[in-house]
């Protein structure tokens, strides 16, 4: 992207999702957003507040609280040609759509020989740090980021919050958006004459010789901060965002550890089983031979996320946590 | 035996002592022992080689005036026969 | 059937070359015999048989370099019957690249089925086993492109891994032995005699030599908690003793006052036994022999500290002898297998050179090293009488995981004894 100062404006995440949702519906008339809440209340975290009124209730289209029945609904319509985007409040409420989309939408293709596929977008908002406890703190994209068949990403910047959701569209399969709710007040610059992006490379953020943190979403940031004190000690860390957790773009993490030779995975996900986990073994079985510590890996507690806001700030990665271990990591004598 | 013979049976000692070093580059006031690097086992060996070369046995005691090229060759050249 | 292996001639070893058979297969062999020539990082060393029998097989050729623990010749007992080919034992699993004769390669095809009798480890080394060198993948990459051997390298990573950094740097650690820290010697060119027609030149030899003993002193200073006292020895009594003895003999028989230290050293261990010994596997292993290292400067830079077997059991004559013949050995090659890896205590004397005390480094996994640094006339009070006298300081660096500084003190104490009575040493 070509551009200079005098061409970019400041928008929140919200915003740029709201943008995105805005210019597919008026380019592809097959364009439709369904889920809870997004009509006449504007949605959970207000993405598609004005859309009703704009777009009118064919499109903008309130479901009951049922994400198998309303899931499968859009599943059904983009096997029918339209070009649904579906939103699950929250990723924590997929557990309820799951059979609708590993079972269903991620099997259709293959399961038909190839003559249904699914154009389906659902998003669904991620994570946790906002008070929320437990059962709607969950960061679930690793787990569905295990199912072939599907297209899991991973927005983390303005720019990618505003581009991936068109580019999604015109996959002619299911691809999944974890939008991170702790993100949608987050501003950020971007370009006026901003679209679509590509939705299968990661990024590397920030240049940096002795480590590379690879992370993706709201840790992204908690990442590129720790990278900013660390920087101050004279640590070069380099920070690669992941933007897309299914496919992995593993040839760009895999590049960058060759140049640091030290990699420490940042995933609000737990750790057992995770997809910090399958980084962590693509390293090894990609740069083996360039590391020159064990990877790391800093992910959630695995407890069930507290409601407490002390409790649940040492149970998520954070920014000293990060610095802490990036120095044990390039330091000497650990 | 000339002060030049007696000079030269003692580089040839310390030739075979010291035989990672160069007796040659010795100056006739150089410090032996710093110079080429003897220990007190050389400095033995040394005695020994000299009695058997030239007859002369070296007190212990006159061991600490014998520091130099110098001093060593005047002081055999006032001993040997 | 015995196997006769490379020999760890030292913590620091991990792989020697075979220079020089001295057997043939067929020749009988006793115990102790000088049988091979394995050329070190340190030094060409004769390497000794440990059992009665017969050569069988030499399996490594001269000029192979091996790992420790190769099978380098397999030694049939007395009586034994003579093994047909098929019995033939294959060099020890490890021995990595360790060329093996095409025909023998052969006989390990046809071998596979036979039982290999059970092998039988020659006990040459009193150090642990080599441990498996932990470094990053990245680390051994790059000094397996540089050519650097990780067993040389210090490790500065978390529980002393080897990372990139220290390959990268390839610096030893400015540690040095007591004993190097002189100036640097005169070396107008390559040592004119090295040990072995078959010896690296000298620079390689030094290079070898710096490493390894950059590698013992590193382990050293990582490992072992030292503690160090010393002790201000008045030697009057000891040197006007020896000073008379000397007088009533020629020349070659004359005795170094450095024997007597050795001597009462080795006597004041007998006292404090728990100096004498080696820690391995976590806990102290006491030596019943007491035999002393006696650390020996190379000109050409570089040390190596044989072992005066036995020394308590020793007269100041014996001793004499025995390091008479130790230096010259060391210094133009030959020393024996069993000097090299017997030492049970090391002592350093810097005194040639007017170091006053000496602060040493112990060589693992002995558990001390006692210093001497230079006899100096000092003036010394005793009785309310001022004088002058020759005055030593002796000094103790023990292994605090082995003794703690009350044992030391009265090491200390009982050297001071001996040497206030000369006529027992």
């Amino acid at each position: 992207m070509t551009t200079t100062a005098g061409t970019m404006r400041k928008l929140t995440y919200r915003e740029a999702v709201r943008e995105a949702i805005r210019e597919a519906m008026h380019k592809d008339e097959r364009v439709f957003l369904m889920g809870e809440d997004v009509g006449r209340y504007g949605g959970c975290f207000a993405v598609s507040k004005g859309l009703l009124e704009e777009f009118g209730p064919e499109r903008i289209r309130d479901t009951p609280l049922a994400e198998s029945g309303f899931t499968g609904a859009g599943i059904g319509a983009a096997l029918g040609g339209m070009r649904p985007i579906v939103e699950i409040m929250t990723g924590n409420f997929s557990l309820l759509a799951a059979d609708q989309i590993i079972n269903t939408a991620a099997v259709l293709l293959h399961m038909s020989g190839g003559q249904f596929n699914v154009p389906v977008v659902i998003r669904l908002a991620t994570g946790g740090g906002r008070q929320v406890a437990a059962q709607h703190s969950r960061s679930l994209e690793g787990w569905f980021a295990h199912i072939p068949g599907i297209k899991v990403l991973a927005p983390a910047t303005v720019n990618d919050a505003r581009g991936m959701l068109w580019t999604a569209l015109e996959d002619p399969d299911p691809v999944l958006i974890f939008e991170n709710s702790n993100l949608y007040n987050m501003e950020g610059p971007l370009a006026v004459e901003a679209g679509a992006v590509d939705i299968d490379r990661a990024r590397v953020r920030r240049d940096g010789r002795d480590i590379t943190i690879i992370s993706y979403g709201a840790s992204l940031f908690k990442a590129l901060e720790a990278a900013e004190i660390l920087a101050k000690d004279g640590i070069e860390v380099e920070v690669v965002d992941l933007r897309t957790l299914r496919p992995l773009d593993e040839a760009t993490f895999l590049a960058s550890v060759a140049r640091t030779h030290r990699a420490l995975v940042v995933d609000e996900g737990w750790r057992s089983g995770s997809l910090a986990a399958e980084i962590s073994a693509r390293i090894m079985e990609g740069a083996f031979y360039d590391l020159d510590a064990p990877v790391a890996r800093l992910c959630t507690a695995e407890v069930p996320l507290p409601y407490a806001k002390h409790l649940e700030e040492a149970a998520l990665p954070q920014v000293a946590g990060i610095v802490a271990l990036v120095k044990k990591m390039v330091g000497g004598h650990g | 035996m000339t002060d030049e013979q007696i000079r030269e049976v003692v580089l040839t000692i310390l030739r075979r002592i010291a035989p990672e070093s160069d007796p040659a580059a010795l100056g006739p006031d150089d410090n032996i022992r710093r110079t080429l690097d003897i220990d007190s086992f050389d400095a033995l060996n040394f005695f020994i080689r000299l009695d058997e070369e030239l007859g002369v046995s070296v007190p212990e005691a006159d061991y600490g005036r014998l520091h130099t090229l110098a001093e060593i060759v005047r002081y055999l050249a006032a001993r040997v026969q | 059937m015995a196997d006769f292996c490379m020999p760890s001639l030292g913590a620091d070893m991990q792989e020697g070359t075979l220079v020089e058979w001295l057997v043939k297969a067929g020749d009988e062999v006793k115990r102790r015999d000088v049988i091979a020539v394995v050329e070190t990082d340190k030094a060409a060393i004769e390497i000794e048989v440990y059992e009665d029998g017969v050569v069988e097989e030499l399996v490594v050729e001269p000029g192979q370099k091996v790992p420790v623990g190769t099978v380098l010749a397999v030694i049939r007992s007395e009586g034994e019957a003579a093994a047909s080919p098929q019995q033939r034992r294959e060099p020890a699993a490890g021995t990595g690249g360790a060329p093996v004769p095409a025909e023998s390669a052969a006989i390990k095809v046809a071998a596979a089925p036979a039982k290999p009798e059970p092998a039988v480890s020659v006990p040459s080394a009193p150090g642990p086993a080599a441990a498996r060198i932990k470094a990053s993948p990245y680390a051994r990459r790059l000094a397996a492109e540089r050519g650097l051997d990780l067993s040389q390298l210090p490790g500065t990573g978390p529980g002393g891994v080897i990372r990139a950094a220290d390959v990268a740097g390839g610096v030893a650690p400015q540690v040095l032995r007591p004993g190097t820290e002189q100036a640097a010697p005169v070396v107008a060119e390559p040592a004119p005699v090295p040990p072995a027609a078959a010896a690296p030149p000298a620079k390689d030899f030094q290079a070898g030599m710096r490493r390894a003993i950059a590698a013992a002193m590193a382990r050293s200073n990582r490992e072992i908690p030292h503690y160090y006292l010393g002790l201000r020895i008045d030697l009057s009594r000891t040197l006007r003793r020896l000073e008379a003895e000397n007088l009533k003999r020629p020349i070659r028989e004359r005795i170094l006052p450095v024997v007597p230290l050795i001597k009462a050293v080795a006597l004041a261990l007998g006292e404090a036994p728990e100096l004498n010994g080696y820690w391995v596997d976590d806990r102290f292993q006491p030596q019943e022999a007491i035999n002393i290292g006696f650390a020996i400067a190379l000109r050409q830079g570089g040390l190596i500290t044989p072992a005066l077997l036995n020394a308590d059991l020793q007269s100041l004559d014996e001793l004499m002898a025995a390091l008479r013949d130790l230096i010259t050995r060391a210094r133009s090659g030959g020393l024996r297998s069993s000097e090299l890896t017997e030492a049970t205590v090391t002592v350093t004397s810097l005194g040639d050179l007017g170091v006053e005390t000496v602060y040493g480094v112990i060589y693992p996994p002995q558990v001390a090293l006692v210093g001497f640094g230079r006899i100096m006339e000092q003036p010394w009070a005793e009785n309310g009488m001022l004088a002058v006298r020759p005055v030593l300081t002796a000094t103790l660096a023990a292994d605090h995981r082995a003794t703690d500084g009350h044992r030391g003190a009265q090491f200390l104490d009982a050297l001071n004894r001996y040497l206030q009575e000369p006529e027992k040493l």
